[in-house]
């Protein structure tokens, strides 16, 4: 599997990650051996095989639906980059 | 002093030769002398360590102490710490102060223990040799030019260059056991559910677990009786009794029956790390174990199939960070996404990067079947083959890794070539199995690790034959030149 530039700037923007121009070439180059490392998968046969989420197969547990938290807001938006009134900021989304 | 257990610790604490203070107070002037040798520490918390050991030695006078009041340790920057800068060694989390503790850091606190600092570690656990750190490599306390392994390579470097007689640890790919191998020290990978992963960063959440790094076995569980249990706040901590992990460690080994899985002992092994392997083992016989030839047939494709999942699951677990509510937020975003692309472009290293792309590749339309189902069938084929060994032996064995130490820079223009590092520890990860890596010699001056792997919530079996092994053997007791 090989990836060109313009793979890598698709996989980038939906990764919300911005990549240099002078650094796509590299990770187009790393990403492709990394593909072709796991494409050794596809010569197993494993038509037969259930897909493992969980080593012991445990599902999720359940619990009664009840608030078991405290309001942390003050706490938790001290190490927020902007916030104004109790409200995280961003940039204008809706004009 | 520094090359004291923490069993001998306590007993000190204990016999009053030494004050919780004294004894911290010791190690935070130790780290202050001698990191810049290392690197192996983020963060060192001077001011909390002291108090924490003042409370420790008012617990001792009144009599209310327990097993771990009073004795010092690291914790991996990846637990979280409340009031304390948990970076996860990236450039995203430099500015992140806790608001809340990981469940283990609670354990540790409940039970008297004295937080030294937070370690180095590769970015995110992202690495195997702790040189994707935002801090800059931590350097092994064998040979300074040399990596300490990764992810949990300031952990082991603190250890092995004794900064810390033990430290935390996180696994998801062999972040604990391969730099306790690479830096000769004592490192277990618990059951996955054993360990609450709950404020401990994720990675890759159906494969990382927290553990101990320590000297000795007998510290692993004295390490481990606090950190396991379940928690409600993790969803797949497993809800099972915890043993006393010490309690076994004295068990004889007559009868025990050692899997040799013929697929760890390939052409591509240093020869000296099998021969050191292989004396390794040949002491379990004379401790009256027997030897019997196993296949892990699916071994190989361990590699591929971590190479889905585990980027998978940290494009997911990593898309939380977006520059609004923590974090990196990068200067004058013209708009939202504008925000979202430069605060994570410019927060994360380079093998972050890859490997959130390799995940959002394999998740995304079209390739799903081919790559992230793929990989989780391979999975379950990995751990039937562990289910059939185990249900002939009772622990299986082999080295840790395929090489000691390598040079700092040697593999860092080549992530595939990193990637193999990790052939016999990622597996064990991908069935969920508990793990540990002992030291069990050197190689040009640098330690090696044997690998012990047992069943499934047979941690307590590990820590017997770990310690068997090191009552019969000293290289656990060997330290780098200079130390």
């Amino acid at each position: 599997m090989s990836l060109d530039r313009s793979d890598v700037d698709k996989i980038a923007h939906l990764a919300r990650l911005q990549i240099e121009e002078q650094d796509t070439p590299e990770y187009a180059q790393n990403l492709s051996n990394i593909l072709d490392l796991v494409d050794q998968m596809q010569a197993v046969d494993t038509s037969d095989v259930l897909p493992m989420a969980h080593p012991l197969d445990a599902v999720q547990r359940l619990r009664s639906d009840e608030v078991t938290e405290a309001n942390n807001r003050e706490a938790l938006q001290a190490v927020a980059p902007q916030v104004e009134k109790g409200l995280f900021q961003v940039p204008k989304v809706i004009e | 002093m520094f090359d004291k257990t923490l069993a001998e610790l306590a007993q000190g604490l204990k016999a009053g030769e030494f004050s919780s203070v004294e004894l911290t107070q010791a190690y935070l002037n130790r780290i202050k002398a001698e990191d810049s040798k290392y690197n192996s520490f983020i963060t060192v918390t001077e001011e909390q360590a002291l108090a924490q050991a003042k409370t420790a030695d008012e617990a001792i006078a009144a009599g209310t102490a327990g097993a771990f009041t009073g004795l010092p340790f690291a914790h991996k920057d990846i637990f979280c710490t409340q009031g304390v800068r948990t970076s996860c060694a990236s450039k995203m989390l430099d500015n992140f102060i806790s608001p809340y503790n990981a469940t283990v850091v609670e354990k540790f606190n409940a039970a008297g223990g004295v937080m030294l600092g937070k370690t180095n570690m590769d970015e995110f656990a992202m690495g195997s040799s702790n040189e994707s750190s935002f801090y800059g490599v931590a350097k092994n306390p064998w040979d300074t030019e040399c990596v300490p392994g990764g992810s949990s390579g300031g952990s082991a470097a603190a250890v092995a260059a004794q900064l810390a007689p033990a430290a935390t640890g996180t696994d998801t790919g062999g972040s604990i056991r391969q730099p306790a191998a690479l830096c000769g020290i004592t490192g277990l990978k618990p059951t996955y559910g054993r360990v609450s992963r709950f404020g401990m960063i994720a990675f890759a959440s159906s494969l990382d677990q927290g553990g101990p790094m320590t000297k000795t076995a007998e510290d692993a569980a004295m390490m481990l009786n606090v950190m396991a249990g379940f928690d409600k706040n993790d969803s797949t901590s497993v809800d099972r009794e915890v043993p006393d992990y010490t309690a076994d460690l004295n068990k004889p080994l007559d009868g025990l029956t050692i899997g040799l899985p013929k697929e760890f002992f390939m052409d591509d092994l240093d020869s000296e790390i099998a021969e050191r392997t292989q004396a390794a083992i040949k002491e379990f016989e004379k401790l009256g174990a027997t030897v019997k030839e196993v296949s892990l047939p699916n071994t190989a494709l361990s590699i591929p199939a971590y190479y889905i999942i585990a980027p998978a699951e940290a494009s997911s677990n990593l898309s939380r960070f977006d520059g609004v509510r923590y974090g990196y937020r990068c200067e004058n975003p013209v708009d939202l996404e504008d925000l979202y692309k430069r605060s994570r472009g410019e927060g994360f290293g380079a093998e972050v990067k890859r490997r959130i792309m390799i995940g959002a590749y394999a998740l995304s339309e079209g390739f799903y079947d081919a790559y992230y189902n793929k990989a989780q069938q391979i999975r379950r084929l990995i751990r039937d083959d562990y289910a059939k060994v185990l249900s002939e032996v009772d622990v299986i064995m082999g080295p840790t890794t395929p090489h000691p130490a390598f040079k700092i820079g040697e593999k860092t223009s080549d992530p595939v070539a990193m990637y193999m590092e990790d052939i016999f520890t990622i597996s064990l990860n991908l069935a969920g199995l508990p793990g540990m890596s002992v030291p069990c010699g050197t190689v040009n001056g640098l330690p090696t690790g044997l690998q012990i792997i047992g069943d499934y919530f047979a941690e307590q079996k590990l820590l017997n034959v770990a310690h068997q092994f090191q009552l019969a053997t000293d290289w656990h007791t060997q330290s780098p030149q200079g130390i």
